[in-house]
């Protein structure tokens, strides 16, 4: 059934398709309405779900925490502070293979007080071991919500699934809901091997001492390293169930193109807009949408974008003191593979922070930018910037 | 693609309106995108609400800077915010007033409309006399004037989208419809009603 909805809304109700068990949220702008809908749906019989009010985003975690590890498919939503907030028990949650699904909606950090989209919120957490997903529309967050769960529990790691603040977060547009029987059938209940359980009791978070902890960490990565093949599986197989296919990197007019613009989330969207346009003016540009941002799909840019002489990587996040963080990764997947004079020349442009309107003007700017210059001579390009 | 701006003060509506047209318009197999402005909202301040119309999916996520055209829910807003910011010549501009389009004569280069929506709002028991919720009666007289979307598409969508006083909102959208009045050289493309 198709609907005008609400990004926020959209991560509700996937969450409802995906049956969660419980939800462990406290408000924050621009978040609120995603919890705010789903405890109505709690309220109202139509989700079948605990709903535990909190005193804080670190004890949303924390109940979330508890709910997975007794079994349960537990389900949060946060922002910006929120997300700070809850740094400690990231690594706590992906350490104890816990496959919590979180949508982190995009909004900058403070101060200065801000409640608009930037990516910082959520990249800065790219270390705790929990997979990222960013998300160019409505139909795409609903969907993704869902794929999260499949993926997180065949690996049992978390997943955080990301929007642009009020971009996606509180815009309207048409989403298609799927049938619950097909999401049944795609999604099963969640049945751990090990759970808390008096009848089955296991130790849970003990000391592990230096002669097991490398181990650990290594198993972890080692489930990262599988994470991409089972996203990207996981994206194909629900494109079979309803008909709209995901992979964890998409690219669009890439192939003969002589610009490539890296980018995610909402970004993404205005640069087909602008491909499109130059496209009919016979200049090649092509994109490549980062979907999966943790692991990095390393492999499967270094595929695509083999051969590629200039790369545009438009950042609405910094790193301070370094560059925009997608130019970083790029960067990193792309050199050390010692193919120095065959690699692309890599130009990183940060823009929108804080909310700053990105238009279809700018997109352009940065794809002109690329065109002209022989050779990237900054780490940075700011643009729009106020001098 | 049309590209729709909606003015109103916080609390009188705006985000829903733009939400019942987006709804109207995509029960008539249109691509829509609608969006508030983006940040803190305050009862009583200016505000205003967005639309996006095409007849392919809509990939632009910017704000509108150029809109079509113009719904203004408060008279008192055509003084206090710039109204016609970006709008195109020609574009309508359709203001909740007694008063007539001709007497908007600083607005002479776009098309103006004008509909008593507080009067009728007040008379269907919307919201208080102070206070009257005119977004859907309003909508009704945007119908009539740009044929964007059929009136019963929305009547359709309010019937979907507001949780309470159903009928009245209806019928108020439906006098709204009716009683719009413009410029007498413009022409109104619907003269039918359901």
């Amino acid at each position: 059934m198709k609907k005008v909805m609400m990004g926020n809304h959209a991560v509700s109700y996937g969450a409802r398709l995906s049956r969660v068990d419980v939800i462990a949220a406290y408000p924050i702008t621009p978040q609120t309405q995603i919890v705010e809908e789903l405890s109505e749906l709690c309220a109202d019989g139509k989700l079948d779900a605990k709903f535990i009010k909190v005193e804080s985003e670190h004890s949303a975690m924390a109940s979330c925490m508890g709910a997975s590890a007794a079994g349960g498919r537990a389900f949060t939503a946060t922002s910006s502070q929120g997300l700070a907030l809850m740094h400690e028990l990231l690594h706590f949650s992906s350490g104890g293979r816990l496959p919590i699904v979180m949508a982190n909606v995009n909004r900058a950090l403070g101060p200065g007080w801000n409640i608009w989209t930037e990516q910082t919120d959520s990249l800065a957490q790219r270390d705790t071991g929990w997979l990222q997903f960013y998300c160019e529309n409505n139909q795409e967050v609903l969907d993704t919500v869902i794929m999260s769960y499949k993926i997180a529990e065949q690996l049992s790691l978390p997943v955080m699934l990301v929007l642009d603040a009020f971009i996606l977060s509180h815009t309207y547009e048409i989403v298609d809901i799927p049938e619950q029987e097909a999401i049944d059938g795609y999604l099963p209940p969640y049945k751990p091997e090990i759970k808390m359980d008096v009848d089955n009791p296991h130790a849970f978070g003990a000391l592990v001492t230096p002669d097991h902890y490398y181990e650990i960490r290594y198993k972890l990565q080692e489930t990262m390293d599988r994470a991409p093949e089972v996203a990207r599986k996981a994206g194909e197989e629900y494109g079979k169930l309803v008909g709209r296919p995901y992979d964890i990197v998409e690219p669009y007019m890439l192939d003969d193109a002589d610009v490539v613009i890296v980018a995610a989330g909402t970004l993404v969207s205005n640069s087909r807009a602008v491909i499109n346009e130059y496209r009919e003016k016979g200049i090649k540009v092509g994109l490549l949408k980062l979907r999966m941002f943790r692991p990095f799909p390393t492999k499967r840019v270094r595929e695509l974008l083999a051969g590629k002489k200039k790369i545009a990587v438009i950042d609405r996040n910094i790193s301070f003191g370094a560059t925009g963080i997608f130019y970083q990764e790029l960067k990193a997947a792309l050199y050390g593979q010692n193919n120095g004079a065959g690699s692309p020349d890599i130009f990183g442009f940060i823009i929108g922070l804080g909310g700053r309107d990105v238009t279809l003007e700018d997109i352009a700017e940065i794809v002109d930018y690329t065109l002209e210059k022989e050779k990237n001579e900054e780490d940075i390009i700011w643009m729009g910037l106020k001098r | 693609m049309i590209e729709i701006r909606i003015h109103g003060r916080g609390g009188q509506g705006a985000v829903i309106a733009s939400k019942i047209l987006a709804s109207a318009l995509f029960k008539e197999d249109k691509f829509v995108q609608s969006f508030p402005t983006f940040g803190v909202e305050r009862r009583g301040a200016p505000v205003a609400a967005f639309i996006r119309i095409d007849e392919e999916q809509i990939l632009v996520r910017s704000q509108i800077y150029k809109p079509d055209d113009v719904i203004v829910l408060d008279p008192t807003l055509i003084d206090a915010v710039d109204v016609t910011q970006g709008l195109k010549s020609g574009g309508w501009i359709l203001i909740n007033t007694t008063r007539a389009p001709k007497e908007f004569d600083k607005l002479s280069e776009f098309r103006v409309a004008t509909v008593d929506a507080s009067g009728i709002a007040a008379k269907h028991g919307l919201g208080s006399k102070a206070h009257p919720i005119v977004n859907t009666a309003i909508l009704g007289a945007f119908a009539r004037i740009t044929g964007y979307v059929k009136l019963e598409s929305i009547l359709e969508a309010i019937t979907e989208e507001v949780p309470f006083a159903r009928k009245a909102n209806v019928e108020a959208s439906k006098e709204a419809f009716r009683s719009v009045k413009t410029e007498s050289d413009v022409v109104l493309k619907s003269e039918s009603e359901s």
